[in-house]
């Protein structure tokens, strides 16, 4: 199966500071990559290139075959993104924005309706539905931020820390939905609960400094840890130290 | 299936009216445009029926209200993030710029549009030239076109609302005088009359000096088009350019 994203040597300097160095991976249909490190680590960065936002200082990504920089409506077609702390505008209503999301992407009026109705259905939007979205608690915010990054079925997900703020109920059916999701598309997700890797992820990716340091199966990260056993000893074993 | 840029200004539209700054905006504007008319413009002491005395404080209304509209436009979205939502739905960093524009400019059209019943008063007291009134309100919509789309340029180079009004409003002061003699006097002294005559081609005050009189000369016309349009590319160029950063 081809691989959904490629991304190839991606750096991203900031002045003298190089935040990404020259990190490189492939996701494939099916595939959940766990994006793993410490805070400042670069993966909201390297997020931010592979949706285009952020253009590279090297490097490319590819999604679907098209260069994020030189095809940016194509890849911003079939990509789903949560950018961190899910921005919203705040003065809107949860249905204005998801209307308002749908016609920019220009979805005909059948499909938007379905569409909106789906993930109304599947974040359990149905009850803040009319409410301005900055009275939202967080967990609903988080909530209507995924709901605009799988709106429009993308084959390719980026979502920076998905079920950060939401409850124990909550992370678990984002977990599901997720998980559902899988199959036909390449999701990457970051996350600093480790739990979440072994819940969704066929693989994990830790990287610190910008730096790729392992890229393997959980299993095959955990046999990192030799006898330690947790994924949480093998991320500070890998990172503790380069602190 | 809606344009994005159709997508974007209604959105922006609909932001202004959902939240008191469409409210505040239209109060303070009728309510200053008619102190300045009345007050200061000696509306009736004039004891002519024309719409003068208010289209000449334009210039100066706009000045700050307009960079007031205009200052949240693209800091807003930059602090709170949004522009990440919006860069990443597929719409060009243009649309968008002339969507988020077009929206701005249609409220403050808005906004201008409810000052007609001075006009009723003026047809009312006297035999006003109808078409030299609509001849000002269409060069004050453009006028104000003009500030809109500077001070949308200020806004997209700084995440902070307040630098982005103080800049957009000293912008747009200079482009205000800069044919007024104070101004003239003091370049000419060491300055070519070429460069001296274009300082004062891109004055706000002549260019409206004449729509506000209804007369409405192709020059002026295409001094606030092609400076909104100028001022829209450069407004995409640093959208894209900032992008991310
Ligand atoms: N616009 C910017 N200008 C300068 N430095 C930046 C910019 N954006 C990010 N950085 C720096 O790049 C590094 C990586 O940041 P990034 O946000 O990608 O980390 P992260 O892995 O997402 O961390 P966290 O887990 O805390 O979200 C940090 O040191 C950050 O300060
Ligand atoms: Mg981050």
């Amino acid at each position: 199966m081809p691989a959904l994203l490629e991304i190839d040597r991606l750096t991203r300097n900031f002045g003298p500071f190089t935040a990404v160095d020259d990190i490189s991976f492939t996701v494939k249909q099916g595939e959940v990559l766990g994006f793993l490190g410490p805070n400042g680590a670069g993966k909201t960065t390297t997020m931010r290139m592979v949706a285009g936002y952020l253009p590279p200082s090297q490097g490319t990504v590819r999604i679907g075959g098209f260069d994020v920089q030189d095809h940016p409506r194509e890849i911003k077609r079939q990509l789903g993104y949560l950018p961190e702390g899910a921005p919203l505008y705040g003065e809107m209503t949860v249905d204005a924005i998801l209307h308002f999301a749908a016609s920019a992407r220009g979805m005909e009026s059948g499909i938007r309706r379905q569409r909106t109705e789906y993930v109304i259905e599947r974040l359990r939007l149905e009850s803040v539905l009319y409410q301005q979205v900055e009275t939202l608690s967080k967990g609903f915010k988080r909530r209507v931020g995924l709901a605009l990054a799988i709106l429009h079925d993308p084959g390719v997900l980026v979502l920076d820390e998905p079920t950060d703020g939401l409850d124990p109920n909550q992370k678990h059916e984002v977990r599901e939905l997720i998980k559902t999701m899988a199959g036909s598309k390449a999701i990457v997700i970051s996350t600093h609960i480790l739990e979440e890797v072994d819940a969704v992820c066929t693989r994990a990716m830790i990287i610190a400094h910008g730096r790729k340091l392992i890229d393997g199966t959980p299993a095959s990260l955990l046999a990192e840890a030799g006898n330690a056993g947790t994924l949480d000893d093998v991320f500070r074993k890998l990172t503790g130290r380069s602190e | 299936m809606t344009n994005p840029v159709v997508a974007v200004l209604r959105r922006e539209l609909v932001s202004y009216f959902v939240t008191p700054v469409a409210y505040v905006f239209i109060a303070i504007f009728l309510l200053m445009a008619s102190l300045l008319t009345f007050h200061m413009g000696n509306f009736f002491d004039r004891g002519q029926a024309d719409l003068y005395a208010f289209f000449q404080w334009h210039p100066w209304l706009y000045l700050f209200l307009v960079s007031a509209i205009a200052m949240r436009l693209w800091s807003e979205e930059r602090k709170t993030g949004t522009l990440e939502i919006l860069m990443t739905l597929p719409i060009s960093a243009g649309q968008a710029v002339v969507g988020k524009f077009l929206a701005a400019w249609i409220f403050t059209g808005i906004a201008l549009g409810l000052t007609f019943p001075l006009w009723i008063t003026v047809a009312y007291l006297g035999d006003p030239d109808h078409g030299v009134i609509i001849g000002s309100y269409v060069g004050s919509f453009l006028m104000a076109g003009g500030y809109l789309a500077i001070g949308s340029c200020v806004s997209a180079l700084t995440r902070n609302q307040v630098i982005a009004f103080v800049v957009s409003v000293s912008v747009c002061f200079l482009f205000t005088v800069s044919g007024l003699p104070i101004v003239l006097n003091f370049f000419s002294a060491w300055t070519p009359q070429a460069l001296l005559d274009a300082i004062a081609s891109f004055s706000f005050l002549t260019h409206f000096n004449d729509l506000s009189r209804g007369v409405i000369d192709l020059r002026d016309l295409v001094f606030f088009g092609s400076l909104i349009v100028g001022a829209l590319l450069l407004n995409t160029v640093i959208i894209d350019a900032k992008r991310g950063s």
